[in-house]
């Protein structure tokens, strides 16, 4: 024994998740400029289309719902795997994903009907700010999903090991944390962007 | 097809017609040869991957890191050296050598270089090398994500380099403002080599922050508090949580400018709405913060050296702390005065000039804590402390002339001169590149068992010294004059002697790098004359000397437990004992390639973006993607170094301790 030094294995804390928070935050910032310029572009429209012209609400409504939607049924895989049922966990994860799956597939059709009517990125600053602040949202959701499949083979494999549980509680921040931003996007873009 | 897979990539990309270029090539290729066959002649292939390239040793990585920010310095030095010469000649009917088109993209690379791929790397490899066992960790927090940092870092500076011979650099100036940078002004691929190898380091730096953030939170050594961490960790902590606030602003608006570059956007075009304006304040909304990102590091390095040097326990520990944080938060409020000229009102000026101001208040109270850190203490006038001397006198003239420059009416005449050049350099080679200096000489006997050699060195800081005022005083009496950056021609034949005097003290910088270079060849050779066997060759305060130089592998036998800010100096005077027996296993990651090839893949997807070679980048891309996938399936990332193991470094230790006493 000493005063100076332990005679027994030193277990620092994990610091996984307060990692993984640090990145949300950053990537938050990386969100926060897209808003900002959005604030700044969002009504230059450059003689082209407005949103109130472009937007469809329900559209966009049943988006947002299936993104909610899918925040619920990751909270249900957590409280799955916080009971220790493997199969129940990778159910939901799956309904997560499928859910995710129908909003980037909305999205890509709102995208698609823009782009055909002449309302592509290059039409005004407007425009680009809002397919990159939209875009920018859909491809996280993409990379989730991916994420979220390369989990579901690790947790077939490995089952709900320490490094699995932590790997889970890291996406599922990062989903809920893309959900919070959607409300933002909701917000910002469309119920404002309808307005006068 | 040929359009896909080789892009806008032809034989024309290869400046043959440039003998400059030319001849550095052959130059660079004849070394890399060279090299390349002295690793094959001493089979040293096997070793520099399986200890260096996959390496998660922090200390390593920090050490590769400082060799990749030296090894930028001199590519960086040749720019300044090549612009000062062609000042110094190019006036009236003389052109100089460096064609216009050239003379633009070598300051744009200098800035570039010098800022990204030497002082962040140098910062960085210093926080990655002190930081764990100053606070008494066996490693960082995430060992693997270290050393892909590193990797991500060194593609972006490989591809700074490869647009010296295949294609061209921007001619942009070091920021790439729109609508210059736009695809308009500049359709070559000198902005798009800007856009990728700053994206691609970027992510690297952004790592590497969150990775040294969480470490400092979570894996201090028992009994050591916030308050009773050392200072140079105090700034480490500041300036990462800088970058992790900072960094994702420069992702965002670099992506931005590819987007309106490569998608036809109107970010920052001058037409269909886009707003150039709103990059210059997204860029310095990053920027600002990371002048304070590079100088935080160096006022630890400095803090450390001076309680050392002066034999005392730093003056104002809580005073310093409660300024660095200070700093940390008003660098994010005084972005706008570097463009105080954009018009806004005198309202928002005075804003902004006023919170520049107030900076200079924590920065002067650390000033004075140094001084009194000094004041009735024993100094020893060892090279790191000649630095540090160096450094005050230095640094607080450039901190008095920002003072000025944060006048908005003075900026309104000095704006975009050679003073303001004049300023930033004295606080960035006063500041930033004294402490590297310091900072090397202070921990190389820490990293590699020996010192450097004190008289090659002390030529090194006099010629660096001198010559940094040589080179930067006429500058500020141009700027006075009027003279704006930039320029690669002058008419009035009466400046011309201030440029001469400019590039001599270039040239006497060129001599201080010379002598570092010396030093290192002569300290290397001379290193059993300069071997310390003690750990601790400046009688120093804090945890990282209570272990051997080099430390081994996993640092501290035991994890150390804390008492005291100077906690090597409490041990000290409580006559420590190092444990000699009782040893057990320790826990420590693996060594993994992963990184090395993700980030390779990143710089070929990178090089492929450029030249618009869609094919290549799309199958990197995926490539990219598919081996974070296979890295992330690998569960099997530590090992146990065995407890006969430790038994056998440490009676080694006490064997040569023994020796020497």
């Amino acid at each position: 024994m000493s005063r100076y030094y332990l005679t027994t294995e030193h277990h620092p804390e994990n610091g996984t998740l307060l990692g993984f928070w640090l990145y949300l935050m950053s990537d938050c910032l990386v969100f926060a400029c897209l808003f900002a310029v959005y604030a700044v572009l969002g009504r230059h429209y450059a003689g082209g289309p407005t949103g109130a012209e472009l937007f469809d609400l329900p559209l966009v409504a049943v988006n947002t719902s299936l993104l909610l939607l899918s925040s619920i049924t990751y909270g249900f895989a957590m409280l799955a795997m916080n009971g220790g049922r493997l199969r129940e966990t990778l159910l939901w994860l799956a309904v997560t994903g499928m859910l995710g799956a129908g909003f980037i597939g909305l999205e890509l059709h709102e995208f698609a009907h823009l782009v055909a009517d002449g309302a592509g990125p290059q039409r005004s600053a407007f425009l680009s700010s809002f397919f990159t602040l939209v875009g920018t949202h859909g491809l996280h959701v993409t990379f989730g999903i991916v994420w979220l499949i390369t989990l579901m083979m690790q947790l077939g494999r490995h089952g709900l090991t320490a490094a699995n549980r932590r790997r889970v509680m890291c996406l599922s921040m990062f989903w809920h944390f893309l959900d919070v931003v959607w409300i933002g996007v909701f917000t910002v873009v469309y119920l404002l962007g309808v307005l006068p | 097809m040929r359009e896909l897979v080789f892009g806008r990539l032809s034989w024309d990309a290869i400046p043959f017609h440039e003998p400059i270029l030319l001849g550095t090539f052959i130059a660079v290729a004849i070394g890399g040869v060279a090299l390349l066959a002295l690793i094959t002649y001493y089979r040293f292939w096997g070793s520099l991957w399986r200890d260096w390239i996959t390496s998660i040793d922090h200390k390593k990585i920090g050490i590769m890191y400082v060799i990749l920010g030296l090894v930028m310095l001199l590519r960086g030095f040749s720019d300044a050296i090549m612009m000062r010469a062609q000042q110094a000649m190019s006036f009236g009917d003389s052109t100089g050598f460096l064609p216009p088109h050239h003379y633009d993209q070598v300051f744009t690379a200098h800035g570039v270089i010098m800022i990204f791929f030497v002082a962040m790397p140098l910062v960085t490899g210093l926080m990655n090398f002190v930081v764990p066992l100053q606070i008494g960790a066996r490693d960082v927090a995430f060992p693997f994500l270290n050393n892909f940092s590193f990797w991500m870092t060194a593609s972006g500076a490989a591809l700074v380099m490869m647009s010296l011979f295949v294609g061209e650099f921007a001619r942009t100036g070091w920021l790439a403002y729109p609508p210059l940078s736009g695809v308009m002004f500049s359709p070559d691929v000198g902005v798009d080599y800007y856009i990728w190898s700053l994206q691609i380091a970027g992510v690297g730096t952004l790592l590497s922050g969150i990775n040294l953030i969480v470490t400092i939170v979570k894996m201090r050594a028992p009994g050591m508090t916030l308050m009773k961490m050392p200072v140079f960790t105090w700034t480490a902590l500041c300036t990462n949580v800088l970058i992790v606030a900072a960094f994702p602003v420069l992702t965002a608006v670099l992506a931005l400018l590819s987007l309106d570059r490569y998608a036809g956007t109107n970010f920052f075009t001058n037409t269909l709405g886009g707003n150039a304006m709103m990059y210059v304040n997204l860029i310095w909304i990053w920027g600002h913060p990371e002048v304070y990102i590079l100088i935080l590091p160096a006022f630890g390095v400095f803090s450390e050296i001076v309680a050392t040097f002066a034999g005392k326990r730093l003056f104002g520990y809580a005073s310093m702390v409660y300024a660095t944080v200070v700093i940390t938060i008003l660098s994010y409020l005084v972005w706008l005065h570097h463009f105080f000229t954009m018009g806004s009102g005198a309202s928002v000026n005075s804003f902004f000039g006023i919170t520049t101001m107030i900076i200079s208040i924590p920065t002067g109270a650390k000033i004075f804590n140094w001084l009194f850190t000094m004041y009735h203490g024993r100094i020893r006038f060892e090279l790191p402390m000649m630095w540090t001397v160096g450094f005050i006198c230095t640094f607080t003239i450039g901190g008095m002339t920002g003072v000025l420059l944060a006048v908005p009416p003075a900026d309104f005449v000095l704006h975009n001169s050679l003073f303001l050049v004049a300023h930033f350099h004295n606080v960035i080679i006063g500041g930033v590149v004294f402490g590297m200096f310091a900072g090397i000489t202070y921990w190389f006997p820490k990293a590699f068992g020996f010192r450097l050699d004190p008289f090659w060195g002390k030529c090194s800081f006099w010629f660096w010294l001198v010559g940094f005022w040589f080179a930067f005083a006429p500058l500020y009496v141009l700027g006075l004059m009027g003279v704006t950056r930039r320029l690669s021609h002058f008419d009035d034949p009466g400046l011309q002697i201030w440029f001469e005097i400019a590039a001599f003290g270039a040239a006497l910088i060129f001599l201080g790098i010379s002598c570092f270079i010396v030093q290192i060849i002569v300290s290397i050779r001379h290193r059993a004359q300069l071997r310390d066997i003690t750990g601790d060759p400046w009688d120093g305060r804090t945890l990282e000397w209570s272990t051997s130089s080099p430390p081994p592998p996993y640092n501290f036998a035991f994890t150390p437990v804390v008492h005291d800010n100077d906690a090597w100096s409490d041990m000290k005077n409580h006559h420590y004992s190092r444990p000699v027996e009782g040893f057990i296993p320790i826990h420590m990651p693996s060594n993994t390639g992963a990184g090395f090839i993700i980030a390779m893949l990143s710089a070929v997807c990178g090089f492929s973006l450029i030249w618009h070679m869609w094919l290549p980048a799309a199958g990197a891309f995926a490539a990219m993607l598919i081996a974070i996938i296979v890295h992330s399936f690998n569960y099997d990332r530590d090992y146990h170094v065995p407890a006969e193991e430790v038994l056998h470094v440490e009676a080694a230790r006490t064997l040569s301790l023994s020796g020497q006493s």
